[in-house]
C-alpha cells in the first residue's frame, strides 16, 4: 500500500472538496482524510441504507402510525371501520379486564425490577474474581437467557405443577402442596420469579462489564481505611456502578411491563382464573386476534402501552439525573 | 496503522469484560491470595446457584428419558431415570411433527441470520462512513425504529402481513425482524470506531465503496458481525408471540408455537412435553457453548459504549 504524497491535483477525490487543505500528505490527518471519501456515486449511500430502511419503516414505523390511527376507529378484523373519536379510550375507562391488565402490568414492574437491578449484580460480584472455572461458571448461569420463553415457561409449569418438583419436595419436609399455578395471586407471583430467573444472566454480563471499569485502587483505599466487605461494596462498588443501575432499572422496567409469554404459559391464554391474571399485553393478543377482533380497541390499549413504557423510561432516566445534580 | 492490529489482537484474546484484563495487567491482587475460607465459600455458592440455573433443565432432560411405567410424580422425586429411553423422543415425533417444526425454526433463523448480517451490514456502514444528504434523518428513522415495542404494533404489524398476503406463511414470520434496527446501530457503531486512514489508502488506490466496504470495512468489524449473528440467531429460534399471531396452520409452525400447542393438547404426558422442550433447546445450548466468548464481549462492549 503506498501512500501518495503528490499534489492535491493528480489524486482523485481531493479536486473539488474544499475542506481539504492542500499542500500535506493526506497520511495520519484523519480529519482532512475524513473528506476525500466523500466522492462516490450519489445514489450508493441510500442503496446501502435502503433494505434495512424499508424493514425499519414497513414493520416498525408504519405499524406504529396505524395502531395509533386505529385506536380511534371501530375497526375490526376484516371490517375497515370508521372514526369513532375517543370512544375507544373512554370504553377503557369502563372496562373491568383493561383495570386487571393495568394493575398486573404494573404489579409486574414493581415486583420484577427491584429484584433485577439487585440481583444480578450480587451475582456479578461472585463471578468476578478470576477462581479456576469461573468461565464455565458464567456460560452456566446464562443458560436461561439463552433458552426460549417457552421452553422456560413450560419447563416452570412442570416444576411448579401441583405435582410437579417443586410440591413433591416441599411434601417431603411437610408442606402441603401449594398451588402455585391455581391461586390468582401466586400464579402471577410464580410468573414474576421466572421473569427474574430468566433475566438474571443477561443482566449479569452488564453488571460484569461495569465492574471491570470501577478502578481497583478504590477498593485498596478502602480497605487500607478499614472498611469491610459490606462496607466497600456500599461505598464503592455501588456508586461505581450507580449508573449501570439505573441502565438495568430502564430496560428490566420497560421489559416487565411488557410481560406476555410468561404469564400467558402459565396462566393459559384466557389469564388464569377468571381472567384475574391478564396482562395488558395479552389483553392486546385477546381483544386483537380472531376472525372478531377488536383491531380498534386493542389499539387503544396498544397506546396506553406505548405512553406507560415511554414514561417509565423517562422516570428512571430522570432519577438518574436528579441524583446526579 | 498499529491501531487495527491492536484491536485484532485484542480480539484474538477472546475473554470477556475490558477491565479485567486491564486489571490483571497491573497486578490487580497480585500481593494478596484469597483466604482460603472465602474461596470455599465462594465455590459453594458458586454450586448454589449452578443448581438453580442449570438445574430446571436436567430435571426437565430426566423427565423426557424416564420409561413410560417410571411414577414421574413420585415424592421424594427420584432424580434419575431408572429405566432410561429416548421413545419419547419417538412419541413426541408421531404426536406432533416436531421436526418439520425444527425445521420451519432453522429456516426461519437462517434467514434471519443472513438477512440481519447483510442488512445491518449495509446500512451501519452507510450511516457511518458514507456522507450524503440525509444521513441524519436515515439515522434517525433506525433510533425510532429500535424505540417502538414490538408487543404494542403486533396486531398492527398481523393486519399490515395480511394486506401483505404473507398471513400464516415463514415469509410473514421472518419479515418483521429481518433487519433489526437495534442491530443496524450496533454496526455502525462498529464502523464508526474503525481508524479512516485504512480505508482511505484503499480509496486512493481506486476501490470503490462497494470494494472499500466488503475488502477493508467487513472484515474489520467481525466481532460485531457475530454478535449481530448470535443475536438474530436466538431472537428468531426464541421467539413467541409473533409467530403465535401470525401463524395458524399447524403446519407452518415454528417450534415454540408447536410446543406451546403440544402442551395445550397433550398436557397430560410429561414426558413428551419434556422431549419437546429439549429438542428446542439443545441446538442453542450448543451454539451458545460454541459461540459464547463473542457473546459475552458483545453484550458487555454494547452496554458499556452504549
Amino acid at each position: 500500500m503506498t501512500t501518495p504524497t503528490t499534489s492535491p491535483a493528480s489524486t482523485p477525490g481531493r479536486t473539488a472538496k474544499r475542506r481539504a487543505p492542500s499542500g500535506r500528505p493526506p497520511a495520519g490527518r484523519p480529519r482532512g482524510g475524513r473528506s476525500r471519501i466523500r466522492r462516490q456515486l450519489p445514489m450508493s449511500p441510500w442503496l446501502f441504507a435502503a433494505p434495512g430502511m424499508l424493514v425499519a419503516g414497513a414493520f416498525s414505523l408504519y405499524p406504529f402510525l396505524s395502531t395509533v390511527a386505529n385506536s380511534f376507529t371501530d375497526r375490526r378484523a376484516l371490517l375497515p371501520g370508521s372514526f369513532v373519536g375517543l370512544d375507544n379510550y373512554r370504553e377503557m375507562l369502563g372496562d373491568e379486564m383493561f383495570w386487571i391488565g393495568l394493575r398486573n402490568s404494573t404489579l409486574y414492574v414493581l415486583g420484577v425490577v427491584p429484584a433485577l437491578v439487585v440481583l444480578p449484580l450480587l451475582l456479578a460480584l461472585l463471578v468476578e474474581k478470576q477462581i479456576p472455572g469461573i468461565t464455565f461458571f458464567r456460560s452456566a448461569f446464562y443458560t436461561p437467557v439463552v433458552a426460549s420463553i417457552v421452553v422456560v415457561g413450560l419447563i416452570w409449569v412442570w416444576l411448579l405443577d401441583e405435582r410437579g418438583l417443586v410440591n413433591s419436595m416441599l411434601e417431603v419436609v411437610g408442606a402441603g402442596p401449594v398451588g402455585f399455578l391455581s391461586d390468582q395471586w401466586l400464579l402471577l407471583l410464580s410468573a414474576m420469579a421466572v421473569t427474574v430467573w430468566k433475566g438474571l444472566g443477561y443482566y449479569m454480563i452488564i453488571y460484569l462489564a461495569a465492574l471491570g471499569n470501577v478502578p481497583r485502587e478504590l477498593h485498596e483505599a478502602a480497605s487500607v481505611d478499614g472498611a469491610g466487605a459490606v462496607r466497600r461494596f456500599l461505598t464503592v462498588t455501588v456508586p461505581a456502578v450507580r449508573s449501570t443501575m439505573v441502565l438495568v432499572g430502564a430496560l428490566s422496567s420497560v421489559a416487565a411491563f411488557k410481560v406476555f409469554s410468561e404469564v400467558y404459559l402459565m396462566a393459559g391464554p384466557d389469564g388464569g382464573p377468571a381472567g384475574e391474571d391478564t396482562t395488558l399485553v395479552m389483553l392486546v393478543q385477546r381483544t386483537g386476534t380472531g376472525l372478531s377482533g377488536r383491531v380498534g380497541y386493542s389499539a387503544a390499549i396498544s397506546v396506553v402501552v406505548f405512553v406507560v413504557t415511554v414514561a417509565l423510561m423517562l422516570l428512571v432516566l430522570r432519577a438518574d439525573r436528579k441524583e446526579d445534580a | 496503522m498499529s491501531r487495527p492490529r491492536d484491536r485484532a489482537e485484542r480480539r484474538e484474546e477472546g475473554t470477556a469484560a475490558p477491565g479485567r484484563r486491564r486489571s490483571r495487567d497491573t497486578g490487580r491482587g497480585s500481593g494478596r491470595r484469597m483466604p482460603g475460607w472465602e474461596i470455599a465459600l465462594r465455590y459453594a455458592l458458586l454450586l448454589a446457584v449452578l443448581a438453580l440455573t442449570v438445574g430446571p433443565f436436567l430435571w426437565q432432560l430426566s423427565t423426557s428419558l424416564k420409561g413410560p411405567h417410571e411414577d414421574i410424580f413420585a415424592s421424594p422425586p427420584s432424580f434419575l431415570p431408572e429405566q432410561p429411553t429416548f421413545d419419547n423422543y419417538v412419541r413426541v415425533a408421531e404426536t406432533i411433527p416436531v421436526w418439520d417444526y425444527a425445521l420451519n425454526s432453522l429456516t426461519v433463523a437462517v434467514v434471519n441470520v443472513v438477512a440481519n448480517c447483510a442488512g445491518a451490514a449495509l446500512a451501519g456502514y452507510a450511516l457511518a462512513r458514507l456522507r450524503y444528504r440525509g444521513r441524519r434523518a436515515a439515522t434517525l428513522v433506525f433510533i425510532l425504529a429500535m424505540l417502538v415495542p414490538v408487543e404494542g404494533i403486533i396486531i398492527a404489524l398481523f393486519t399490515t402481513m395480511r394486506g401483505l398476503g404473507l398471513n400464516d406463511t415463514l415469509a410473514g414470520v421472518v419479515l418483521p425482524l429481518s433487519i433489526s434496527a437495534l442491530n443496524v446501530l450496533l454496526m455502525r457503531n462498529a464502523f464508526l470506531n474503525l481508524p479512516y486512514e485504512v480505508e482511505e489508502a484503499a480509496f486512493v488506490d481506486g476501490a470503490n465503496v462497494w470494494q472499500r466496504f466488503v475488502r477493508i470495512a467487513l472484515p474489520s468489524v467481525k466481532g460485531t458481525l457475530a454478535v449481530v449473528a448470535i443475536l438474530s440467531f436466538m431472537g428468531a429460534w426464541d421467539d413467541f408471540l409473533w409467530p403465535l399471531i401470525v401463524l395458524s396452520d399447524p403446519q407452518n409452525f415454528t417450534l415454540t408455537i408447536g410446543l406451546n400447542y403440544l402442551h395445550g393438547t397433550f398436557a397430560d404426558d410429561e414426558r413428551l412435553v419434556a422431549a419437546g422442550t429439549i429438542i428446542a433447546v439443545l441446538p442453542l445450548v450448543v451454539l451458545f457453548a460454541c459461540l459464547q466468548r463473542y457473546f459475552f464481549r458483545g453484550v458487555g462492549e454494547g452496554a458499556v459504549k452504549g
